[in-house]
């Protein structure tokens, strides 16, 4: 095994031309468990935590956030700005974790419980991935393509996930045993965007991948009062009733497909609730 | 294929020969470095036995890449003074050590929290500690020794 130290992006993905098939490591929250139990060795590794650009953010009309953004910085420092998000981080592992866990890792692990997935989702954001052809851009649906199944090509990495800055509401909330150290059993994430006249509904933990309840937005957005930015209990209800029916739980070890299900109609109300205050 | 390459643990210049680069930090911690106040109960980020500062920031040491804090300041339970810092104190006067195997990473824990906050409040305790598994004392004790560790320093 070997081990790259790049501090740009430039060198990082030299190093991944160098070492075809390198895994990429950030945090490793994902990854060291994973080599710990042996479930995975790699040959190579191309550590990112000195590429400095990976861990710096933008908030303008545009949000770019790096891939080396940690679940920490969100929380203490993009509170006011990315509320569901931050909301999203303050409920990962502990703070140990997220002092060390990053929003490229949880896109690039591309859990189905990841829990900044669903936002993302619903802040309609894309992820750039550059390469040694230079950089792409893909909407996070694109991206990932299925359980821990993204769209990345060797040789390339997770620059940055970007979306453009909606004005209104943002929620996030999660469903789990307790309020810490806790895999998503279900979660959801509530967007309020005035300027566009949507409401953009992710779901997480219920489906392959992260959803977004389509329907339920689509039924939403006519009955909302945009000036006011309130909807009534009946729109709400409606929305949350839809949302649950574009869940696609499953059952495992964590809970059954039909508490899932429960468990989307109730947190998309709550969320909802909170939001749009009817 | 190993390698030798240099930590620096406690302000102490280490060197980690001829070893696998997979290995976590605590590993190397544990097994190469003769530093075992890091706990092993877990090696998957779950339990905080392993709480270390890595440049100053707290994080488990199984969840690191040994071979990745090579331009890091790390420091352990070891570095922190035998026993004597304010929190260390309050633990054993408080009786918040049981069978003490989360005995050091809560007291990495509780050092980081009030390095970031002199007067924490009661919720901010127990988010700060909720990486941190204690099956023995039911955290009773641990609360209390954080709360003689706070007067203790404002004293
Ligand atoms: C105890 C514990 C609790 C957890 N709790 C939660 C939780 O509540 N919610 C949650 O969502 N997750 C949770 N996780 C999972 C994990 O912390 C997150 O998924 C985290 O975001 C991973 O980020 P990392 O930087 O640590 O990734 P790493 O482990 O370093 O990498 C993860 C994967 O992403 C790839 N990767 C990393 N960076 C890039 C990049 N720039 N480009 C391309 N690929 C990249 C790596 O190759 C690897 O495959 C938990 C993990 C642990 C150990
Ligand atoms: S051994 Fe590292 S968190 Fe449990
Ligand atoms: S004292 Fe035994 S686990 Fe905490």
């Amino acid at each position: 095994m070997t081990i790259a130290r790049p501090r740009t992006v430039a060198d990082a993905l030299d190093a991944l031309g160098a070492l075809p098939g390198a895994q990429l490591l950030a945090g490793g929250t994902d990854l060291m468990v994973e080599i710990n139990f042996g479930r995975r060795s790699p040959d190579d590794i191309v550590a990112l935590r000195r590429v400095a650009e990976l861990g710096a953010f933008e908030v303008g009309e545009e949000v770019v956030l790096g891939a080396g953004v940690t679940y920490s910085v969100l929380e203490h420092d993009l509170a006011d700005e990315l509320p569901a998000l931050a909301a999203a981080a303050r409920t990962v592992g502990s703070p140990q974790i997220r002092n060390a866990g990053t929003v490229g890792g949880n896109v690039g692990t591309a859990s189905p419980a990841g829990d900044t997935l669903p936002v993302l989702a619903a802040l309609d954001a894309a992820v750039t991935l550059a390469g040694p052809e230079g950089d792409r851009t893909l909407p996070l649906d694109a991206f990932i393509t299925g359980p821990k199944r993204t769209a990345i090509r060797p040789g390339e990495l997770i620059r940055d996930v970007r979306f453009r800055r909606p004005r209104g509401p943002q929620l996030f909330l999660k469903v789990g045993p307790r309020n810490a150290m806790v895999i998503s059993v279900a979660c959801c994430a509530v967007v309020v965007d005035a300027d566009r006249r949507r409401v953009g509904i992710g779901l997480g933990s219920v489906g392959p991948r992260p959803l977004r309840a389509t329907a339920a937005e689509d039924a939403l957005a006519p009955l909302v009062d945009w000036d006011a930015l309130r909807a009534d209990r009946d729109a709400i209800q409606r929305a949350a009733a839809l949302s649950a029916e574009a869940a696609e739980p499953i059952t495992d070890h964590r809970a059954t497909a039909d508490y899932r299900r429960h468990c989307v109609g109730v947190l998309v109300e709550r969320a909802l609730t909170r939001g749009l205050e009817p | 294929m190993n390698e030798t390459y240099g930590l620096r643990i406690n302000g102490r210049d280490e060197q980690v020969r001829e070893a696998w680069l997979g290995e976590s930090l605590l590993y190397v911690l544990r097994e190469r470095l003769g530093l075992p106040g890091s706990k092993n109960a877990c090696e998957q980020g779950e339990c905080g036995s392993c709480s270390v500062f890595c440049d100053g920031v707290l994080v488990n040491a199984c969840c690191l890449l040994a071979a990745d804090a090579v331009d890091a300041e790390v420091t352990t339970v070891e570095g922190l003074g035998a026993g004597s810092t304010p929190v260390q104190r309050a633990f054993l006067d408080e009786g918040a050590v049981q069978c003490g195997f989360c005995t050091p990473g809560l007291v990495m824990a509780v050092t980081d929290l009030l390095q970031r906050t002199s007067d924490p409040s009661e919720t901010e305790l127990r988010e700060a500690i909720s990486g941190n598994l204690c099956r023995c004392t039911g955290y009773g004790r641990i609360f209390a020794a954080v709360r003689a560790a706070q007067q203790g320093d404002a004293q």
